[in-house]
């Protein structure tokens, strides 16, 4: 495989929760980094589903399997538990319907992982709160009014939609600025964390 | 360019065959330039419609040579209009092999790397079994006594042929238009000989706008009074100008409307100003009619009969009971489908919904969609993306499959 370079660090978090030899989807696999990687160093039969036509086009041409398709709408297709692990890396947030998604992936997965930006990341309250402004930051790059993300939420957010769906959160880690994991009690890692990766499994 | 198969050679001999008399003068060109092999001397082939046919022959070329583990093969599937000579000079038209942007030495299907079969399809006129051929009853040609064929009779018969070759199974199965969904018949009817599966702009069904431009085809044929009922050899005619309007009409949808646009405009032919008249006033209809004339030359009338209704018949999720996922259950096979955004024959959507069947069959499967404004013809064109894309699948599937460069 040509393009099993170093991945991002929140993307080596992903793949460091897959175990070597089985099946994952990949939701909005972008440029095919993270397949790459899981194909060529844990040997797992990896899948993509990615939005950009471009993007999809560049990764089947690197050998992976990837087609378009839409976080939103095209889970569906799959049966349940095709996958051991259903992957989706800082594209919750531009999902129309998270938590339909969440079920999906939760239903097509033995396991599912997601990474998303922490809306309550300090940086983002002060811009809010002393810059009166909407908050653009690091890993929330966008202007308001072109951003993709519809549905940001902050750690503790999620972790209150996991605990009303039922859904078990095997594992979690949060991210500093630097994208390094950071060990704090909830309420700090909710200020201090700037993203967050979460193990979940159907209990 | 078309090297030797290594193959059996016993029974490609021209001479001695009853099979092989009556052959037309395109024919016996065809089969000088390629092999071929004579099949279901024993055991017939069970055709959809009812009928057994057999003994049959399947012409074929290939082209670099079978690995010492066999897991090397591709097939290539042929579309309607094209044939066994994928790669080469034509025996009878003298063109360029049809699909020679994709098969030659550092193309992505390189005879250097892999052992490429493309044979012609039955009920065809290239040199394989169909009307054309003599009904061993009757000493008579079938014509229109033909058995009606599949797009699954002919998939059984490339799997016979493969048999003949002592082929066990296939490391890419790959066609457009027709070829793609003979690929699709492939992957559903012998999954456990198809490692990977390239069809690009088909479908799983012929549609109802696609079955109508087909019939306004075989209408002209039959409306060519030197037609004379499909028995127009006997009476040493050719229904030239009804197969000529069928090839006219069907190479219409095999355009875009930008690329006619772009070809030709409004541009007058070899005239300043407007005839008045019913001549090819205009270049497009130069065009149209010089397709026509050209393909009399190569293509038999009744033969367009049935391949045409081989098409118009293939329903894959018909077959399987309503449920096209049900087609590719529990699937080994690595699937690449392709489309080209101005095809309105064989539109974007038509490969969406076998990806969508794939997905709910849980099967490995790639997807790209090609920009192009070339309608579908485009996957015969120099289409660069589409090449990138098939280079790129290949070598992951030959990387999964453990074949090496070279062999």
């Amino acid at each position: 495989m040509s393009i099993a370079a170093p991945i991002r660090v929140d993307l080596q978090l992903i793949a460091d929760m897959v175990s070597p030899g089985g099946r994952a989807l990949d939701v909005g696999c972008g440029d095919g980094s993270l397949l790459a990687y899981l194909a060529t160093f844990k040997r797992v039969d990896a899948r993509g589903m990615e939005l950009s036509q471009a993007g999809v086009n560049a990764c089947v041409a690197n050998g992976l399997s990837v087609i378009q398709g839409d976080a939103d709408t095209d889970l569906r297709d799959y049966p349940d538990a095709a996958f051991d692990y259903v992957i989706l890396s800082q594209t919750l947030q531009a999902t129309r319907e998270p938590r339909e998604v969440l079920r999906q992936m939760l239903r097509v997965g033995k396991h599912a992982i997601v990474s998303f930006p922490n809306f309550a990341h300090w940086q983002v309250r002060l811009r809010l709160v002393f810059g009166g402004r909407m908050p653009e930051t690091v890993s929330l790059p966008y202007k308001w009014y072109d951003t993709p993300n519809i549905h940001l939420c902050s750690i503790d957010d999620f972790r209150a939609l996991c605990r009303d769906m039922g859904v078990r959160v095997e594992r979690a880690i949060v991210l500093n600025s630097k994208s390094r994991p950071i060990h704090m009690p909830p309420l700090l890692a909710n200020l201090f964390g700037e993203q967050a990766v979460f193990m979940l499994r159907r209990d | 360019m078309a090297q030797a198969a290594g193959a059996r050679e016993k029974d490609v001999q021209l001479t001695g065959e009853a099979a092989l008399e009556g052959l037309t003068e395109a024919e016996r060109k065809a089969l000088a330039q390629c092999r071929h092999a004579i099949l279901g001397k024993d055991r017939p082939l069970k055709l959809d419609c009812g009928v057994e046919l057999g003994p049959y022959r399947i012409a074929y070329q290939t082209y670099g040579t079978l690995n010492e583990d066999k897991s090397n093969a591709v097939l290539i599937c042929h579309p309607l209009t094209c044939d066994q000579f994928v790669a080469e000079k034509h025996p009878v038209t003298g063109k360029e092999g049809w699909w020679d942007t994709l098969v030659g030495p550092g193309k992505v299907l390189d005879p250097a790397r892999y052992f490429i079969i493309c044979s012609n399809v039955l009920g065809h006129c290239i040199g394989s079994t169909g009307p054309l051929a003599r009904d061993p009853a009757t000493g008579r040609p079938w014509n229109l006594n033909f058995p009606v064929v599949t797009i699954a009779d002919m998939v059984r018969a490339q799997a016979a042929l493969l048999d003949h070759l002592g082929i066990p199974d296939l490391f890419c199965v790959i066609g457009g238009s027709m070829g793609g969904m003979q690929v699709l018949e492939w992957a559903a009817s012998f999954p456990e000989r198809v490692f990977s599966a390239v069809p690009i702009a088909c479908a799983a069904h012929h549609s109802a706008q696609n079955i109508a431009f087909h019939e306004v085809g075989r209408q002209a044929i039959m409306a060519d009074p030197e037609w004379k009922g499909g028995d127009y050899r006997a009476h040493a005619t050719v229904p030239a100008r009804g197969l000529a309007v069928a090839r006219m009409t069907a190479h219409i949808t095999y355009l875009s409307e930008q690329a006619l646009q772009r070809k030709f405009g409004r541009s007058l032919q070899n005239r300043d100003a407007l005839g008045f008249g019913f001549d090819a006033d205009f270049q497009v209809e130069s065009y149209l009619r010089h397709q026509g004339s050209t393909f009399v030359e190569r293509f038999d009338a009744n033969s367009y009969l049935y391949i045409t209704r081989a098409m118009d018949y293939f329903d894959l999720a018909g077959a399987h009971g309503g449920v096209l996922a049900r087609a590719f259950t529990g699937s080994p096979t690595r699937f690449c489908l392709m489309s080209f955004t101005s095809d309105w024959l064989f539109p974007t959507r038509e490969s969406r919904t076998i990806v969508h069947a794939l997905n709910a069959a849980a099967a490995n499967v790639s997807f790209v969609e090609v920009e192009s404004d070339k309608g579908h013809d485009a996957f015969l064109l120099d289409e660069p993306e589409m090449f990138r894309t098939l280079h790129g699948f290949l070598q992951g599937a030959a990387n999964a499959r453990g074949l090496r460069n070279g062999h």
